[in-house]
């Protein structure tokens, strides 16, 4: 059977923070996981080949990017939004 | 210790193919980035750059010199042309023996790799041209100047990112200051502004898809430019005594290294460099006019060199000046603190400022004179030019007006 894109999203930054699965919280900040911000680029380029998207965002100002980054689960959000949208 | 001067200079960017094209550009705050010409730009995210148009390498180079020279190496001697015939040397006997060329570049011969790469990789071939090597070394472009102008002496190419030009040029300050020569050519080139080149500096996500807006509340990132500029730094009682006209002294240098982070910058790294160069020069933090900035347009470098400099200055960093000019020419990269040299040299010749365009929006953590948009009349008796690279490699060079 294969992830749901929640899985793998949290799959993807728990590897980054060298954390288990288990103990990403949905409501933790990247920067709470210990996550800087080459960490945060890095998850992203991840995601993307992961999932065939391409993710809109800007180190320079991440709040002005459509992809929310504030959480992991709005990160979970926003990558099934894209997957969603970006599938043909 | 010897005094140094400088007595040519000679460039190749965005903005012109000389030295004079390049100075109207920043008298007139004319923008050089535009759309890229470069093949499988729709393959792109970032499809902008400061590059060199208009420009045609057989006009200046026959069919031999183009097989052995990568674009990097050609913009390093058209500038060098125009910075040597300036200067009126011609290098022989002892003077050659001594002189060498220091200059700085990130990526060497990136087209010159992106081609190659290509036609074995995608175009699935099983052969190269023989001068692949020597046309894509880092050092191809200051061995290519050692040899067209007798240069003998000691010669090698720095290779710190983003500071490389002003490391290169701090080690040729140093070797005239020392008395080890009587003259050096130095400065920086770069070009990768290739396929490869941008989609690798794409990966990083600090790239601006629209416009390079150093210090402006609005700004989203970086964009890269391409070219060279070349200098003669030469012994001043040698100059003075051949009649040479000098164009401003180099008076202090200084290097930091952040041991920090591999992108992040460091405001104590950034700062130690900026008054480590003040300390070399014998100078107050009082005695500077101008700062032609690092100013990438990057959230992080911009806020952290405004913050640097303001600690290293007091109060007198709400006095002085400081622009960006890769506002207009892009982030030359490993050459664009050389390109960014014009710009101290015309404040300290012509007293007048270079402008950071594109400036939109004040943004607080930047509050400083980033003289936006207009290029400024303004004494400027001293200047300093920042360079901080990835890796936390720092390194400013200090400048005055000639007397």
């Amino acid at each position: 059977m294969a992830e749901s894109v929640k899985d793998q999203v949290i799959a993807i930054i728990a590897e980054q923070a060298v954390l288990e699965v288990g103990d990403v919280n949905m409501d933790a900040t990247l920067e709470d996981l210990g996550i800087d911000s080459l960490g945060l680029v890095e998850s992203i380029f991840a995601i993307e080949e992961a999932f065939d998207i391409s993710v809109p965002f800007n180190a320079n100002d991440p709040s002005a990017s459509e992809f929310d980054i504030s959480t992991v689960k709005s990160i979970v959000g926003a990558v099934e939004g894209l997957v969603a949208q970006q599938k043909t | 210790m010897h005094r140094v001067v400088i007595t040519g200079q000679g460039t190749i960017n965005a903005l012109g193919a000389d030295v004079a094209q390049t100075l109207d550009a920043f008298k007139a705050g004319r923008c050089g980035i535009g759309a890229l010409d470069i093949r499988d730009v729709d393959r792109l995210a970032i499809q902008i750059g400061g590059q060199v148009k208009n420009y045609d390498p057989n006009a200046e180079f026959n069919r031999q010199q183009i097989a052995l020279y990568d674009r990097f190496t050609q913009f390093s001697l058209l500038a060098a042309r125009e910075a040597i015939a300036q200067s009126g040397l011609t290098f022989s006997d002892q003077l050659a023996a001594q002189a060498g060329v220091v200059l700085g570049t990130a990526g060497g011969g990136m087209n010159t790799q992106d081609e190659n790469y290509r036609a074995v990789y995608e175009e699935g071939k099983n052969r190269v041209h023989p001068f692949v090597v020597p046309k894509l070394m880092n050092n191809a472009a200051a061995a290519h100047l050692s040899m067209q102008y007798n240069l003998k002496g000691p010669s090698f190419t720095v290779a710190t990112a983003c500071a490389s030009s002003n490391h290169a040029m701090g080690l040729a300050f140093q070797f005239v200051r020392s008395g080890m020569t009587k003259a050096m050519v130095t400065g920086g080139s770069e070009s990768m502004l290739c396929f490869g080149g941008v989609k690798a500096w794409e990966g990083l996500r600090v790239m601006s898809k629209d416009a390079c807006r150093p210090f402006s509340a609005n700004r989203n990132g970086m964009v890269q430019g391409e070219g060279a500029a070349i200098f003669v730094f030469e012994e001043y009682e040698h100059a003075k005594a051949r009649g040479a006209d000098i164009l401003a002294e180099v008076i202090g240098f200084a290097m930091s290294s952040d041991a920090a982070d591999i992108v992040m910058p460091s405001k104590q790294g950034a700062a130690r460099a900026i008054s480590g160069a003040l300390t070399d020069a014998g100078l107050n933090p009082s005695d500077v006019a101008y700062i032609n900035a690092h100013g990438t347009g990057t959230a992080a470098n911009d806020k952290t060199e405004c913050a640097a400099v303001a600690d290293v200055f007091g109060a007198h960093a709400d006095r002085l000046m400081m622009s960006s000019t890769k506002s207009m020419h892009g982030h030359v990269i490993g050459g664009t603190g050389a390109i960014e040299l014009l710009a101290c040299i015309m404040a300290l010749r012509e007293d007048v400022v270079a402008p950071t365009i594109n400036y939109e929006e004040p943004d607080p953590e930047c509050a400083l004179d980033v003289v936006p948009n207009e290029a400024r009349d303004a004494k400027v008796d001293v200047a300093l030019s920042n360079a901080f690279a990835f890796g936390g490699m720092n390194a400013v060079l200090a400048l005055r007006k000639p007397n």
